[in-house]
């Protein structure tokens, strides 16, 4: 006779707060393939953790925003921001399906590059821009995003040692009623330090200016956030052609749509809460379509969409370790990942599903990681169906930031594969191992 | 390790119990384990039948078995 498969003995106290959660089956629901490739095979296969992402859905994901944003404005350019998600597999998606990159280092720079964009179409962002980076950007005509007065006189000085013209465009931190605000980065819009800086740069024989830019922060749950935005930046656009009688050739809105993740401490799943990238490109596009600008004279609409283009492309799989019972009677999991790959389980409480069907009971617990330290918390809480050793999990929504803010600890980094659009696996990231580790370590003489 | 007598069960999974009105669910096989304990049946035994019918390690249950007792005590649902 077949024996029935085993379940550990499970005994609760029914209230009213339980039934609800009985009621939400649904929320479990194994997840055994991931775009229709098994997740049992590919854990077999590959080893566990492992990171799987999809090629299918980042296209869908890309597609879906240039059109929304396409239908509405004329002159749209989206581009890549690397530190989202640097992998050059990724990296190499999103520019076959048109998108430039946005770069904020001189080694994502060389990425890009290393990646066959062509220097005109790398966004060079960020406050850390070394003489070099800044050389080598401006000879490839690259677009430099200023940060800082100290890049903007170092850029002066390099362009004329240097006999360079280099493509500019300041960085504009501004009050879009956003709390904390993000003013550490660029010229402030409110005090005239951003008009400031226009007028130095639009002076300067050695500079050219071609742009405005901003990112007013990340996983911004306001529409109306960007139509000030992006009215402060029309009007310093405005002003630019008013005074020095030049149109800008675009306007920059970076980052910061947020994905249908779930905020930790938010009430509601990000699904239910997330607004729509149509409603912020409602609001972006009406507000420079009606700013008064002549149709001919419209500046492109660049944007730097990180997040919201890949989360739900990233999926992390795992093996549960252990199961214990804390002094406090509550359940924990113990997982083979924790913080050190799932970094934005700070942020988020990531849908965790079971990746093999289970029983119908289900349990809240705790869910750690395997690093030893107190902060390795996965989720604090969640229900589940009773877990065991050995039993295998999809992490859901793990695409962004997670795969560049991953930490070396105590273990190696996990592998990274592509499912590509006919289904194929490839590895894109082979796991680290005790050589790769390392390769940079040297042992002085007197330890040899 | 004996199951109080005045606990009611069915054979659902759910208990009651009627000096505190507190009510429990248990999973299949919590309800079969509790079935067994009715019967006053050596802890052995209950061990024995389980590990016959389920796939699993013998040693895994006893550790489960362990642990799903001391929530009965604490639910006051043993002696
Ligand atoms: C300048 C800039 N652009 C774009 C992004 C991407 O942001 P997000 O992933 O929130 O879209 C960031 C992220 O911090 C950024 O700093």
């Amino acid at each position: 006779m077949e024996k029935i498969r085993y379940e550990r003995p499970f005994i609760i106290k029914m209230n009213a707060g339980l039934m609800n959660k009985f009621g939400t089956q649904s929320v479990n629901e194994p997840v055994t393939h991931i775009e229709s490739v098994s997740v049992k095979g590919m854990l077999s296969e590959y080893g566990s953790p492992l990171f799987v992402i999809s090629e299918k859905q980042i296209r869908r994901n890309y597609q879906n925003a240039v059109r929304i944003f396409k239908t509405r404005y004329p002159k749209v350019q989206f581009a890549w921001s690397y530190k989202t998600n640097y992998m050059n597999a990724v990296c190499r998606i999103f520019h076959q399906e048109g998108s430039w990159a946005e770069v904020v280092s001189g080694f994502e720079y060389s990425k890009a590059l290393g990646n066959g964009v062509q220097g005109n179409k790398i966004i060079f962002n960020g406050p850390d821009k070394n003489d070099s980076d800044l050389i080598l950007a401006a000879q490839n005509n690259s677009l430099i995003h200023i940060d800082h007065y100290d890049e903007l006189y170092s850029l002066i000085r390099l362009s004329e040692e240097h006999g360079l013209k280099p493509r500019i465009a300041i960085r504009v931190n501004m009050d879009t009623g956003i709390y904390p605000k993000w003013d550490r980065f660029g010229f402030n819009f409110e005090n005239g330090q951003a008009w400031n800086a226009l007028t130095r740069i639009a002076n300067s024989d050695n500079l050219e200016l071609v742009g405005v830019h901003c990112h007013i922060g990340t996983f911004m749950l306001s529409p109306t956030a960007y139509a000030v935005a992006a009215r402060n930046l029309c009007e310093l656009a405005w002003g630019v052609k008013e005074r020095f009688g030049k149109m800008l050739q675009y306007i920059d809105l970076g980052g910061g749509f947020p994905s249908t993740n779930t905020l930790k401490g938010a009430y509601l799943p990000g699904t239910d809460t997330v607004p729509s990238i149509d409603q912020f490109a409602d609001a972006i596009t009406d507000v420079i379509l009606g700013y008064g600008f002549k149709h001919d004279e419209l500046p492109t609409l660049i944007l730097e969409s990180g997040r919201t283009l890949i989360d739900d492309a990233g999926y992390l799989l795992g093996t549960v370790l252990a199961t214990k019972r804390l002094s406090d009677g509550r359940r924990a999991t113990i997982l083979d990942f924790g913080l050190n790959s799932l970094f934005t389980s700070l942020w988020y409480d990531h849908k965790i599903s079971p990746a093999q069907k289970l029983g119908n009971q289900t349990e809240e617990m705790v869910m750690f990681g395997p690093l030893c330290m107190n902060i390795d918390v996965v989720r604090e809480s969640i229900t589940m169906p009773l877990l065991q050793k050995g039993d295998q999990v999809v992490v859901h929504k793990v695409g962004a930031y997670n795969m560049t803010q991953w930490m070396q600890f105590i273990t190696y980094r996990p592998p990274i594969v592509l499912i590509d659009n006919d289904n194929n696996t490839h590895i894109i990231r082979k796991g680290e191992d005790l050589k790769y580790m390392e390769e940079l370590e040297q042992i002085p003489e007197h330890l040899v | 390790m004996r199951v109080r007598k005045n606990i009611a069960t069915s054979d659902e999974g759910f208990l009651f119990n009627p000096t505190t009105g507190d009510s429990f669910s248990t999973n299949a096989i919590g309800a079969e384990i509790i079935l067994l304990m009715k019967k006053d049946i050596p802890t052995s035994e209950v061990i024995d039948t389980v590990c016959e019918k389920y796939d699993v390690d013998r040693a895994l249950f006893e550790r489960d078995l362990e642990e799903f007792t001391l929530q009965l005590k604490g639910h006051s649902i043993l002696e």
